[in-house]
């Protein structure tokens, strides 16, 4: 049981960190950030819940509605700055997010809220069942990941690609980057929307941990782990991460600081992450 | 003589109290070479800028087939029919060489919102670019990494993203930078090939390249029309003599030239 709810929480954040990776990896847009559709969909579904809305019919598509509108309207903005300064302003839209969580006293503020019952789908599947819940979550996690791998085969992910390498080269051929970038980064964020109503289904409760800005640096070590701009690679690196989270943390509760080293190491190294790796290795 | 492709009046563009641009004209038209020349600092790449819409000139106007293209953005341009070659290689590195011409044409497309179906299997992209390729003598390189092939090739490869856009003007900035002799004269004879398709606008150092090609010539010395007229009477010109060409350049131009005549 205690597996089930480790590979449950697993999938859960990978299917988070192959949204990240679209943008982040295929796309060049460090979002610190992206946290903050966890939360979205998360919230989403525990305010839902705590006025007695408990179908995942109308819960689910309103978390992925509200994702997908946030991203719109943040990205519409911070996408016409680059690098840092991207950086930055999705960091600020997520904190702005971060603190209305901390400041809804009615829904628990700082503590959280506890979600009494798991979204329901007229009886066509029982989330409360922590098996049939994580044969969701896994059957979502490889939608996503073949969404993802032929988005970034296609025209559209061929243009996104192609704007992180070199955007002035776009330009002259005719092509305006932006939209399609907008378009990356919404569908990216919703993605993570549904990862975050995932979340909140799988630990029955909500608190703005899940949109804390260290979350969304988690998700981008998890990314950077896996293999930048692999299609599998995120995958990977949640796997890594989270089991490492769980083997390190029960010796010490710094287990960052194996973790720290290990990534300076791997960004001097092996950019190419775990996927790196394996494909080094695979050529020697 | 025909209307011209592109008209640009007037044009002005200073930068804090450098004038970089000042008060040029030139007609560029379809079968003709027009060569801008001029030494280092001349405004020569500025005045290209200007033409793409990386930079928005103060005063004057581009006119782009009789209409007014002054205010617009650079891929507007590019989709009405600018093409532009950087004078520092600009390709995508990580994709094949066929995947960067591939691109090129897809930018033809009305958008490219299509998620699903594989792009390298896209003939209408990949044949227009394998086409580009086989012109520009590349084709046997179209599965090469762009980030393998040698200095020549990339200039070849960055001249053929401009043409597989399938433009009317070419903005050409230093084609031949870098180039071996050999590689030189290919990119002259294309050259010569694409004139009676396009509107071409030549920015070259080697000036026997710019003699062998050029129908038309601008001199720009401080930003400023120094001359402008057929290759010969550029050639004869004594205040371009003085202001630009100078013995030592001119003398290894004329045997060149004589080779043609």
């Amino acid at each position: 049981m205690f597996l089930l709810t480790l590979f449950t929480r697993i999938v859960i954040l990978a299917i988070a960190a192959v949204s990240l990776n679209f943008i982040l990896g295929y796309g060049g847009m460090i979002s610190l950030g992206h946290a903050v559709y966890l939360g979205i969909g998360g919230y989403t579904v525990g305010i839902l819940a705590h006025h007695g809305i408990n179908s995942g019919f109308v819960q689910w598509p309103i978390a992925l509605g509200l994702s997908a509108l946030f991203a719109l309207v943040t990205g519409a903005l911070s996408l016409r700055t680059r690098g840092v300064y991207f950086l930055m302003i999705t960091l600020s839209f997520a904190q702005m997010v971060y603190f209305l969580t901390v400041g809804l006293d009615k829904y628990g503020g700082d503590d959280g809220l506890t979600i009494y019952k798991r979204s329901t789908f007229a009886g066509l599947v029982d989330l409360s069942d922590k098996v049939a819940f994580y044969y969701v979550c896994f059957a979502i996690l490889l939608a996503c990941v073949l969404i993802v791998w032929r988005m970034s085969q296609s025209h559209f992910g061929v243009v996104i690609r192609a704007a992180k390498s070199n955007d002035r080269r776009m330009q002259a051929l005719g092509i305006s980057t932006y939209r399609y970038r907008l378009a990356a980064y919404v569908i990216a964020g919703t993605m993570c929307g549904l990862a975050g109503v995932l979340l909140a289904n799988h630990t029955d409760f909500i608190n703005p941990e899940m949109l804390s800005w260290t979350r969304s640096g988690d998700l981008i070590i998890m990314v950077l782990l896996g293999g930048l701009g692999t299609v599998i690679g995120p995958v990977g690196g949640t796997v890594a991460y989270l089991v490492l989270e769980e083997a390190l943390s029960g010796i010490t509760e710094h287990w960052q600081i194996v973790l720290g080293p290990f990534l300076v190491l791997m960004a001097l190294y092996r950019r190419g992450g775990i996927a790196g790796l394996l494909s080094w290795s695979r050529r020697d | 003589m025909t209307d011209p492709l592109i008209d640009v009046r007037d044009l002005e563009k200073s930068f804090g109290g450098i004038t970089a641009t000042d008060h040029v004209s030139l007609a560029l038209r379809r079968g003709e070479i027009h060569a801008v020349i001029g030494p280092n600092g001349a405004g020569k790449t500025t005045l290209i800028n200007q033409l793409s819409g990386e930079l928005r000139p103060d005063s004057g106007s581009i006119l782009l087939a009789g209409s007014d293209i002054t205010h617009h953005r650079v891929a507007a341009r590019a989709r009405a029919g600018l093409a532009r070659s950087f004078q520092i290689t600009s390709i995508f590195l990580d994709f094949t060489v066929l995947d960067n011409v591939a691109l090129a044409v897809q930018a033809t497309l009305p958008h490219s919102f299509r998620f699903w179906r594989d792009v390298r299997k896209d003939e209408r992209l990949r044949g227009p670019a394998r086409a580009v390729l086989q012109r520009l003598g590349l084709a046997g390189r179209g599965d090469t990494p762009a980030a393998e092939l040698s200095h020549g090739e990339q200039r070849q490869l960055e001249l053929a993203m401009a043409l597989a856009t399938n433009p009317r003007v070419l903005l050409l900035d230093e084609p031949m930078a870098g180039m071996g002799p050999e590689e030189s004269r290919q990119i002259i004879a294309l050259l010569g090939s694409l004139k009676t398709d396009y509107a071409i606008l030549l920015v070259e150092h080697d000036m026997s390249a710019v003699f062998a090609l050029a129908d038309l010539i601008t001199v720009l010395v401080e930003g400023r029309v120094l001359a402008c007229g057929p290759a010969e009477e550029i050639r004869a010109n004594e205040e371009v003599k003085r202001a630009y060409l100078g013995e030592e350049e001119l003398s290894p131009v004329r045997k060149a030239g004589n080779g043609h005549h």
